[in-house]
């Protein structure tokens, strides 16, 4: 109906004098200078604050120290002698994927038992799990410092009545890689859970009714229905947080500076302690320009599934 | 169809159908004993916030039941509030948040409304660059906008380094993207008829964009609102690295930074610093969680 009141509108109008389907056809011929201008904010702000940047750090990367001479590859060269470098390296695979792991599981258990909580205490139970992610990490990551302190950690208060020991959270290489990475699930699994649970919404209940018609168990289930079915969505939410944990900065900053001994330092953290604090900016950006690689090809797969979802819309 | 296939499974379908409750009664049970685990888990560090923000410093340091307070105390907040310090930080990261949030908007709906609706050269491109602009860490470019910043004040005289306002120019670069990714799919889901029609009746681009695109997607705009405020409200590199005087800082920052003299930590004032920075966002997700969730979601599910 609207389709032919739209098509009898078009021939109306068009019937009309021809002047004003000429200055209509006018109209269109400026759209796209009209699209340009509008655009244009945009375009020069991506262009001047994050293109050039991205491309600026490149060059800054080739520097020698006081950044007066070229000195080409050697600020890499160097990189790859110094043990501290490896160690990063290392450290950031662990942190970025143990913490990606454990922020999806969590994520997707979580979400499975939102899902199964009724109505409106669902709504009560969802808003009270996302509450990690709602707070600025800086913030957060103070309490658990706190929580982390050596003398008053109100977490080896509560073990010592189990008759474990105090543990040094943050003292020790072991537990404080762990309580970095515990501080980025805590902080991180919430946005999987909603992700997740947006998702499992999007579901049709008649395939679980099939399944279970046909006598499937609860793990038949999750592999043959909810996991393809979520398929997509666990692409671009994993990938996408890899990215974000790999470049993570605020939490290991806050709660660690890097020690003990350089050991918790992620790329992003070093970079800063190199490049800001000891203003050896060519080499900061030589650390940080590390992380590109596994960005890219974080970005290339999300882009993908991106278009592919468009493609189906 | 099912009906029928109940009716003649007769008798033996009853006691299956009692299994299945029952199931169902258990899974209840089990999940809500989880999500409570789950619960204490996700609000400790806040609820241990506001336990440490209660507290005196002499209880403190006396080291007792920590999950407890015994006499509980306003004054780490009176004295936060009361101190001009503090209110500088709040009122530089209000200031900030409140302009980005502006010029956030101000860039990104005129492009998405372009991006969305006006087909032209290198369109569809753009919407992918937006996108991948969005992927790139504030991480990867802090050294050089720092030097951009330093090379521009040099050239200039204009004193970029060390002052609160050239925040309100780098943090559009995380905002805008994302904000314009989302209002692309909320302005790209409005019927094309609607428009039309207002061009037919002799409408002008900008009165679509107003009148129509503005109005009808407002749940989007909302959610890009409540996005580019909790983003800038919460960013820390970049303050960190661009400014250093105690007037210039924002909360974060200033919290982090003058709250911890050395090795004397006073956790009350650090705790209660923590919970007044992050008051602002968790009001507006109290208030907005539906908007809140739907920008949340809107970058995945919107495509």
């Amino acid at each position: 109906m609207a389709d032919v009141v739209v098509e009898q509108g078009r021939l109306a109008r068009a019937a009309r004098p021809r002047k004003k389907s000429a200055s209509l056809r006018h109209v269109m011929g400026r759209k796209s200078t009209v699209a340009f201008f509008l655009t244009l904010p945009l375009i020069l702000l991506i262009a001047l604050l994050v293109l050039y940047p991205a491309f600026y750090s490149l060059y800054l990367a080739t520097l020698n120290k006081a950044m007066t001479k070229f000195v080409g590859l050697s600020n890499f060269t160097f990189l790859f002698k110094r043990e501290t470098f490896w160690m990063v390296v290392k450290q950031s695979c662990i942190f970025a994927v143990t913490a990606v792991i454990f922020k999806a599981l969590i994520g997707f258990i979580v979400a499975h038992f939102v899902h199964n909580i009724p109505g409106k205490k669902q709504r009560k139970w969802r808003g009270m799990l996302l509450v990690p992610w709602v707070i600025p990490p800086a913030m957060s990551t103070l309490a658990w410092l706190w929580l982390f302190d050596p003398s008053y950690s109100a977490f080896n208060y509560t073990l010592s009545f189990f008759g474990v020991g105090p543990i040094p959270w943050l003292g020790d290489a072991f537990w404080a890689r762990f309580s970095v990475i515990l501080v980025n699930v805590w902080y991180g699994a919430p946005f999987f859970l909603i992700m997740y649970l947006a998702a499992l919404k999007s579901v049709p209940d008649q395939l679980y009714e099939a399944a279970s018609i046909d006598g499937a168990n609860w793990w038949q289930k999750i592999w043959h229905i909810t996991l393809p079915m979520m398929r997509n969505i666990i692409a671009i939410t994993t990938l996408f947080s890899l990215i974000v944990t790999f470049a993570n900065f605020d939490i290991v900053r806050i709660l660690t500076s890097g020690g003990p001994l350089d050991q918790t330092h992620l790329f992003a953290t070093w970079a800063f302690q190199v490049g800001i604090q000891s203003s050896d900016i060519p080499l900061g950006a030589c650390v940080s320009l590390f992380m590109v690689p596994i960005l890219a090809v974080a970005a290339v797969f999300i882009l993908r599934d991106v278009n592919k979802r468009g493609n189906e819309a | 169809m099912s009906t029928l296939a109940i009716d003649k499974a007769g008798p033996s379908r009853k006691v299956k159908l009692g299994s299945m409750s029952r199931d169902r009664t258990w899974a209840l049970r089990w999940s809500y004993f989880f999500l409570v685990l789950f619960a204490i888990f996700f609000l400790t560090p806040p609820v241990y916030m506001l336990i440490t923000s209660l507290k005196s410093s002499a209880e403190i340091s006396a080291a007792t039941n920590p999950w407890w307070v015994f006499h509980p105390t306003l004054a780490n907040y009176v004295e936060l509030l009361t101190s001009n310090q503090f209110l500088r930080f709040f009122w530089n990261s209000a200031m900030i948040s409140i302009t980005v949030v502006i010029v956030t908007m101000l860039i990104s709906i005129p492009a998405a409304f372009a991006l969305a609706r006006m087909k032209f050269w290198g369109s569809a491109t753009l919407a992918t660059g937006v996108f991948l602009t969005y992927l790139i860490p504030d991480s990867l470019l802090f050294i050089p906008l720092f030097k951009m910043l330093a090379v521009v004040q040099e050239f200039t005289g204009i004193t970029l380094l060390n002052r609160w306002y050239v925040l309100v120019f780098i943090y559009p670069t995380l905002t805008v993207p994302f904000c314009t990714w989302i209002m692309i799919g909320y302005f790209a889901s409005i019927p094309k008829e609607l428009d039309e029609a207002a061009l037919i009746d002799g409408a002008s681009w900008l009165q679509t964009l107003t009148r129509i695109f503005i109005p009808v997607a407002l749940p989007g705009l909302i959610a890009a609102t409540i996005f580019a405020f909790t983003v800038s409200w919460a960013q820390f590199l970049y303050p960190l690295v661009f400014t250093t005087s105690i007037d210039q800082l924002v909360l974060p920052v200033g919290i982090t930074t003058t709250l911890i003299k050395g090795d004397v930590f006073n956790w009350g004032q650090i705790m209660t610093g923590a919970l007044l920075g992050a008051a602002p966002p968790l009001i507006i997700y109290a208030f907005l969680m539906d908007y809140y969730i739907a920008g949340l979601t809107a970058g995945a599910t919107k495509g």
